[in-house]
């Protein structure tokens, strides 16, 4: 009998803590299989955000360390340039990269700081039960926007691959969605993408996936995927905004 | 300018490049800055030094990015600090507790100004508490080490990056804008920085050798948290016995000791010495280490004492310290300048004969 699909080398055997239906768990799969089809986990070192993956530190099985809320690009800018040899990645909530932390994103992208960032933009603060994200579609119910997001007082969303594809040192934004097999596809091509433009030293790249927290939106998680395509979708279009390297595609 | 300085040979620097130049030498290999006054001189001598000496310079956005880019050095095991001044050190306070709590060793320098929020610029020491009590959220300590020259901003330096990788602690040098602007002489020694192996826990890659590495400061079973913050004081225990260190300036027969530190304490020596030549038995004791504090040498200096005078560039701040050293068994008195002015030593000279007078 021969094995046609097992649990990615850097992805540790052991349980986590994403409730059902989240999408914690196929994106970091699919950090996990790139990890393995480049055979550089022993020479990669993880930067966890604070959020719900705070403790992915347990579960990728490279190096990996934990960040305060919002400086993951910093602390990874710290890891890379004083280790160059090392293939250094953040894996980001949308609380964390884009409120708290936005100055750090956007000044690792403008110094072309030679790091992969995953975005993960599920339009909420999962960990702390659900409040108001950055990302959090306007007239959508959270916690703190109880009676819908008022663009008026709260803010409109952030658009952060439209934001970082401006900046001159940023390689790669590209935004994907996990609801659908085509999709997963999609966002697995465009991490390993993310990761050997940094093997390459091209500049950072930014992979922003729209993924799914049922908890706190209060549906199922097939109901949370339909959400993702039906009201995610057309506020965040799919697509690259920016790949320094498709020029030299069609130079080939 | 010291352009490839030699070992032993004397340069005239200011503090602050004196500083930069040590912690060259002792191994820094990546430094991470934000511009502030009166720091300045350092972060300029980093950017012009560490590109032509295999280091690493770099200009953050915030003291924020730049205290959390000093995790990120520190955590891949290289020898790393930041620079700044006291506004932007309240900033850097977030970095400075996750590293405490992550166990990551770092040097981080305060040339402190004149607070609270933006203040001035002039030499202050109003950040003693913070530094010493209150580096951020959390129960732990830092090491702080408070030079009073321009050759101890060198010598402090080079020990605080050895003595940060030996406990694995962060490590601050408390200075102020008058030892960081003013110009000594000053000479670098030829030292081999101690090495510390930091393979066991460094994140930089495990090579497929070895299980992964995590730096973290997050446990959320309280009685685990609670296990390894009494192991990481248990460590302090042992930084208190080890590491206290002073000097004591005609303490043998004084009856008033002042205590002072840093600039503060070289105002004291030039009064204490005044006071001799007046017949008025003053001596000066001066904690180096004020993490830990050196209350062994302190109650020993103020035995034969009668009263303590502490003299601080603040309100009073090292003051509760020196009253807890000696279990407030004597009358300790203050006389402070703060918000940037640097008192003379005619007016400490004033306070001793008014002390002299009450004896």
């Amino acid at each position: 009998m021969s094995v046609i699909f097992k649990r990615p080398h850097a992805l540790l055997d052991v349980p986590t803590h994403y409730c059902p239906g989240c999408g914690h768990g196929i994106i970091h799969r699919l950090v996990a299989e790139v990890i393995d089809e480049m055979g550089i986990e022993g020479e990669t070192v993880g930067i966890c955000p604070v959020g719900c993956a705070v403790m992915a530190y347990d579960y990728f099985g490279c190096d990996m360390v934990e960040a305060p809320h919002g400086r993951a690009p910093a602390v990874a800018t710290g890891v890379k340039r004083s280790n160059p040899n090392l293939h250094v990645f953040t894996y980001q909530g949308d609380g964390d990269l884009a409120a708290i932390g936005t100055a750090e994103t956007v000044h690792s992208g403008t110094r072309g700081e030679n790091i992969v960032i995953i975005f993960v933009n599920n339009t909420t603060y999962g960990m702390t039960g659900g409040q108001m994200a950055p990302t959090t579609l306007p007239g959508q119910v959270t916690q703190t926007t109880p009676y819908g997001r008022d663009v008026h007082t709260a803010g409109h969303p952030v658009k952060i691959c439209e934001l970082m594809s401006t900046l001159d040192g940023v390689a790669l934004a590209q935004r994907v969605a996990i609801d659908s097999p085509a999709h997963i596809r999609e966002a697995k091509n465009a991490i390993r993408k993310a990761f050997d433009n940094e093997a390459n030293g091209r500049g950072l790249s930014i992979v922003e996936v729209l993924s799914t927290c049922p908890t706190n939106w209060g549906v199922t998680p097939a109901e949370a995927m339909e959400f993702v395509r039906s009201d995610m979708i057309p506020y965040y279009p799919l697509g690259v905004y920016k790949d320094v390297t498709a020029g030299e595609k069609e130079a080939r | 300018m010291a352009e490839n300085t030699k070992s032993g040979e004397k340069y005239l620097m200011k503090g602050n490049e004196a500083l930069a130049e040590a912690a060259i030498r002792a191994g820094c290999k990546c430094f991470f800055g934000y511009p502030i006054t009166p720091q300045t001189e350092l972060a300029a001598y980093m950017a012009k030094q560490m590109p032509k000496r295999g280091g690493v310079f770099l200009q953050a956005e915030s003291e924020l990015a730049a205290v959390n880019m000093l995790l990120g050095a520190a955590s891949s095991g290289v020898r790393a600090m930041t620079s700044s001044s006291s506004p932007g050190i309240s900033l850097k306070s977030e970095g400075i507790s996750y590293m405490a709590g992550s166990d990551l060793p770092a040097v981080i320098i305060n040339v402190q100004r004149g607070g609270p929020g933006l203040g001035s610029i002039q030499p202050s020491q109003s950040d003693y508490f913070q530094a010493t009590h209150a580096m951020g959220h959390g129960d732990f300590n830092i090491l702080v080490f408070a030079p009073n020259s321009v050759q101890e901003m060198a010598d402090l330096a080079a020990l605080a990056f050895d003595k940060a990788d030996e406990y694995r602690i962060p490590a601050m040098i408390l200075a102020d804008g008058l030892l960081g602007q003013m110009m000594e002489p000053v000479s670098f020694h030829e030292i081999e920085p101690a090495h510390t192996d930091k393979s066991g826990w460094a994140a930089n890659g495990h090579k497929n050798k070895r299980a992964h590495h995590i730096i973290n400061s997050l446990y959320l079973d309280a009685p685990t948290l609670e296990k390894i913050v009494r192991e990481r004081y248990e460590r302090y225990a042992i930084i208190e016995s080890r590491e206290q260190r002073s000097e004591s300036y005609m303490c043998e027969d004084a009856e008033i000791l002042v205590v002072g530190y840093g600039a503060a304490a070289r105002v004291a020596k030039s009064a204490v010495a005044q006071a001799r030549a007046e017949g008025i038995k003053a001596g000066l004791f001066r904690p180096i280490t004020l993490y830990p504090f050196p209350k062994d040498a302190l109650r020993e200096a103020a035995a034969g004492a009668k009263v303590l005078l502490d003299t601080e560039l603040s309100m009073g701040q090292m003051i509760e310290d020196v009253k807890l050293a000696i279990n407030c068994s004597k009358p300790v008195e203050f006389y402070g300048r703060t918000g940037g002015v640097v008192p003379t030593p005619g007016e400490i000279l004033e306070k001793l004969r008014e002390l002299n007078g009450g004896i």
